[in-house]
């Protein structure tokens, strides 16, 4: 249909167009008012207390004593259950967080401005590996970090930042395809990448060697540092792309542990919501799939903007997680997206597919029509609550929720 | 109790996704608990604490080091996962040269991959059958539908949608076809040549252009039109639409035509756009011998005399001495006198049926000609099985593709008291089983043991995959006679039940 087509080339020019750009790290409050006293921010479609899985339970939890509503995790677990606390979804707040995705007032966010457009998206620091909030962790020692990033690494991230002026974030992506990451599971060139530019503005602007070594340890020594930066961009990417009349392009694909949810470009702030999938995966030592928590996350932000599981040819040992780990069958993940997808970015290419550019926009239609579902890269956490990430994997998006947005979109276009 | 043991190797280091394959694959041993190879980075290590992984040794690992880590049954169990952890890390990656190749999923995508593509082959069960190739003939690609199961309306309306834009809707159910040189589904090595081929049967085409082929000629085009194409309601659109693609081609000098015998309505319409064509015609009504066709074609009722007239009028017969009935005849079981068809072909089973009932023998079939009965209405009778029929195919593949239902039925047909003949069809080339007569050979007892003898014809060209004269050689050397067409080896079934009747 003439109307569709047209939606899609104007939402895969949007997207192409899009010119993300690091410009500051600030308190969560501070961008998003409507982060008061008692409102909790979490990743995925809607869902209240009563539906949560047990690690966003766990980090729930974990945020309302971190930001001292409640003296002590059971008595937070009382407080979330009785209503006192409002749930909202990050992406009603031009916001994503990874897993669990909790946000909360005084939690930093970095926000990345697409210069093209003017719109703004956050999302908060990355916690590092292990025991942490976004795989449902709530004891001492993931609050102390988080304390941490509020007070120290979180306003001297800003100073730099600001003093620097910003960092352009595609170009960081084009160069981190060609080193191997896919922005989902491998982030260690983009951190490296990262942490070259911003190095020299910690330095200038830190009050303390101390602190400064403390800051440059703590990039330097998580590999998934820049999933936050690449989530954040992925929104700041998509939030133009979003009501084009006519569209079927995905601008939002996210996940809160039990229900996975879509928006589409053509039906407006729509979600469609289907059941999560379990991903398939290796898990870490002591743990297996008995102990897994279904899909969880806003990261799949960059799946739908064509990284992570779209971009696996970037990253053949990342396809290692599922099947034979060869980087042919990393190259297939890509080439298979790219027959549900409306287009290619040509300034992010992979090198093995003859600089080929990764798949760019999620049509539905196609989804559906070919029976490929999208292809997600993920992490994955114990299904209790406060024990954190047990292991990685690759995940499907459900069927059920491009089916719907098909009919939808039909419905609003009237040709059902 | 269990024993833990760690053991670091220094200044080593392997992507943790590779490690973690590594850590599934001895974890999995039998007799150990848990295993984990890690780089003994401080988070690292806290997850192998937390697993009860790591020793004193592990713990003074350092960040550029690799640990590996078992906790077994007992020492012994946990020293060989240990072993068995080190010989995972430094086997060379063996990688297939080729590795995994993507093919596209879907039509749009096949097209951008390949833009000058014109045919579409479309096999999905049937009732997606129809979708698929609307939507290539609206991408303006000839198709050809190898499956079935696809209801008689839908062929109608696809045929008159293709005919509207000037393409082939070849079937449904078609199984054979030869595009410009290149076969298609079930389809043999065939070189070029003047002849052009319009078929609504699969082994019926096979057959035809494997005769032309191993006697010196070739095809031009051979385009199967699928099974009903003939019937009323469809009433020929497609096989009409090939007689005007065939006489327009310039290297097409005569038309061989095969079909059942069509509904009298639609063989006026075909006769008589037969008779407005420029270029002489062979055509097979399989069975029918009295009907009037136009004088530009001569009408058979068999296969073999359809390709010869092709082949204008050169005779097809055995390379060397053909096989006596009468020592044949010797060597069937005493009390002995019925022949056994397994066909894999229907058309074959067909054109056998055309023989026997020519030559007056009492003969019955599950896919029965006019004048041919079912099986248990003549419990005396010959019997000639199509075994690629609907009932014999629920749920398992084609008899060409998977000869094992075959295998088993004639071991059936051997131990039968009755059996004196069985007659069979090895269809090889494209599509087909790799080694039909190597598979067939292997079910049967030795020569001497068998108290039946087998006739086969082989349905095939040298060129193809697994070469005419190889299959015949290994049919045999393992006792079966084999006839130069399916039509020889059904009279030769016919001569020796004779001399034991």
């Amino acid at each position: 249909m003439q109307i569709i087509d047209d939606g899609n080339r104007e939402a895969l020019k949007r997207m192409l167009e899009g010119d993300p750009v690091l410009i500051d790290v600030v308190p969560a409050r501070s961008v998003m008012p409507a982060l008061r006293e008692r409102v909790l921010l979490h990743s995925g479609p809607p869902i209240e207390w009563p539906r949560m899985c047990g690690p966003m339970r766990g980090a729930v939890a974990g945020a309302i004593v971190f930001e001292g509503w409640a003296p002590d995790l059971d008595t937070a677990v009382k407080m979330a259950a009785s209503g006192a606390i409002a749930f909202h979804p990050n992406h009603h707040f031009d916001a994503v967080g990874p897993m669990t995705g909790i946000t909360t007032q005084s939690m930093p966010v970095m926000v990345v401005e697409n210069r093209r457009f003017g719109n703004r998206a956050y999302c908060t620091l990355n916690e590092g590996l292990g025991k942490v909030m976004r795989f449902g962790g709530n004891d001492a020692e993931v609050l102390g970090r988080l304390a941490w990033l509020r007070d120290v690494l979180g306003p001297d991230l800003g100073s730099a930042v600001r003093a620097a002026g910003g960092f352009e974030l595609k170009s960081i992506v084009a160069r981190g395809l060609s080193m191997g990451d896919e922005m989902h599971q491998r982030n260690v060139a983009c951190t490296g990448l990262v942490m070259r530019q911003l190095a020299p503005w910690l330095a200038r602007t830190s009050r303390d060697s101390g602190r400064l070594a403390e800051a440059l340890a703590f990039i330097g020594g998580n590999d998934q540092f820049f999933l936050n930066m690449a989530m954040a961009m992925g929104k700041a990417i998509m939030d133009p792309v979003r009501g084009i009349e006519g569209s079927s392009v995905v601008t939002a694909m996210c996940r809160n542990g039990t229900d996975f949810g879509i928006r589409v470009s053509g039906t407006g702030d729509t979600w469609f919501v289907a059941p999560v999938e379990m991903p398939q995966g290796l898990y870490f030592a002591g743990f297996s799939a008995a102990d897994a928590n279904p899909d969880m996350g806003d990261s799949a932000i960059v799946e739908t903007i064509g990284i992570g599981g779209f971009a696996m040819a970037a990253s053949p040992a990342v396809a290692g997680f599922v099947g034979a780990g060869s980087a042919s069958s990393a190259a297939i993940y890509t080439r298979t997206m790219g027959e549900i997808t409306v287009g290619e970015n040509p300034e992010w290419t992979i090198p093995a597919l003859d600089f080929q550019g990764v798949p760019t926009g999620i049509d539905v239609r196609l989804v559906v029509d070919t029976g490929l579902a999208p292809v997600i890269n993920t992490g994955i956490a114990h299904k209790q609550a406060g024990v954190g990430q047990v292991g990685a994997g690759v995940v499907r998006a459900p069927m059920a929720c491009f089916t719907q947005a098909v009919r939808a979109l039909a419905r609003r276009l009237n040709v059902e | 109790m269990s024993a833990l043991i760690n053991q670091v190797r220094r200044a080593f280091y392997m992507d943790s996704v590779a490690l973690m394959r590594i850590s599934r694959s001895v974890g999995a041993l039998p007799g150990v608990a848990t295993a984990a190879l890690m780089i003994g980075s401080a988070t690292n290590k806290k997850l192998m604490q937390d697993a009860g992984l790591l020793s004193d040794e592990g713990a003074a690992a350092g960040a550029n080091d690799l640990i590996l880590a078992v906790r077994a049954d007992d020492p012994g169990t946990a020293a060989a996962a240990l072993d068995e952890a080190r010989k995972l890390l430094d086997k060379p990656a063996t990688s297939d040269r080729n590795g995994e190749e993507w093919h596209p999923k879907s039509l749009d995508t096949a097209l951008r991959q390949l833009p000058g593509a014109n045919v579409a082959l479309i096999s999905v069960p049937g009732e997606f059958a129809a979708a698929e190739a609307r939507r290539a003939l609206h991408r303006q690609l000839h198709v050809m539908m190898f499956s079935d199961n696809v209801s008689i309306a839908e062929e109608v309306a696809l045929k008159q949608e293709a005919k509207q834009r000037g393409l082939l809707m070849m079937g449904p159910d078609c199984g054979t076809a030869i595009l410009g040189g290149t076969p298609l589904a079930f389809a043999n090595v065939v070189p070029r040549g003047e002849i052009g081929i319009i078929a609504a049967s699969g082994t019926g085409l096979q057959e035809v252009s494997c005769l032309i082929a191993r006697n010196g000629k070739g095809v031009s085009h051979a385009i199967g039109v699928g099974g009903r194409d003939l019937k009323a309601e469809v009433g020929g659109i497609m096989t009409l639409m090939a007689i005007d693609a065939l006489e327009a081609d310039a290297s097409t000098a005569q038309i061989v035509l095969i079909s059942k015998p069509p509904e009298p309505s639609v063989a006026k319409l075909v006769l008589d756009r037969v008779a407005g064509c420029g270029k002489p015609f062979s055509i097979c009504f399989i069975g029918a011998d009295d009907m009037h066709v136009p004088a530009n074609a001569g009408l058979s009722a068999d296969l073999r005399s359809t390709a010869e007239r092709a082949l204008a009028g050169r005779r097809i017969a055995s390379s060397g001495a053909p096989a006596s009935a009468a020592e044949l005849a010797s060597r069937a079981g005493p009390g002995r006198t019925k022949v056994c068809g397994l066909f894999s072909g229907g058309t074959m089973c067909a054109e056998a049926q055309v023989f026997f009932r020519r030559a007056g023998m009492v003969v019955a079939s599950n896919a029965p000609i006019p004048g041919v009965g079912k099986p248990a209405a003549a419990p005396d009778a010959h019997v000639l099985l199509d075994l690629g029929d609907d009932a014999y195919t629920v749920g398992r593949p084609h008899p060409m593709i998977d000869p094992t239902l075959r295998n088993d039925m004639l071991g059936g047909a051997l131990t039968d008291g009755r059996t004196a003949v069985i007659l069979l069809d090895v269809v090889i080339g494209y599509g087909a089983h790799d080694d039909p007569a190597g598979e067939l050979i292997a079910h049967l007892p030795p020569a001497k043991a068998r108290q039946a003898i087998l006739i086969a014809s082989v349905c095939g060209t040298q060129e193809d995959p697994q070469s005419y004269s190889r299959q015949v050689q290994v049919l045999q050397e393992g006792g079966v006679v084999v006839a130069p067409s399916n039509a020889h080896a059904a009279e030769l079934a016919i001569e020796v039940a004779r001399r034991l009747a």
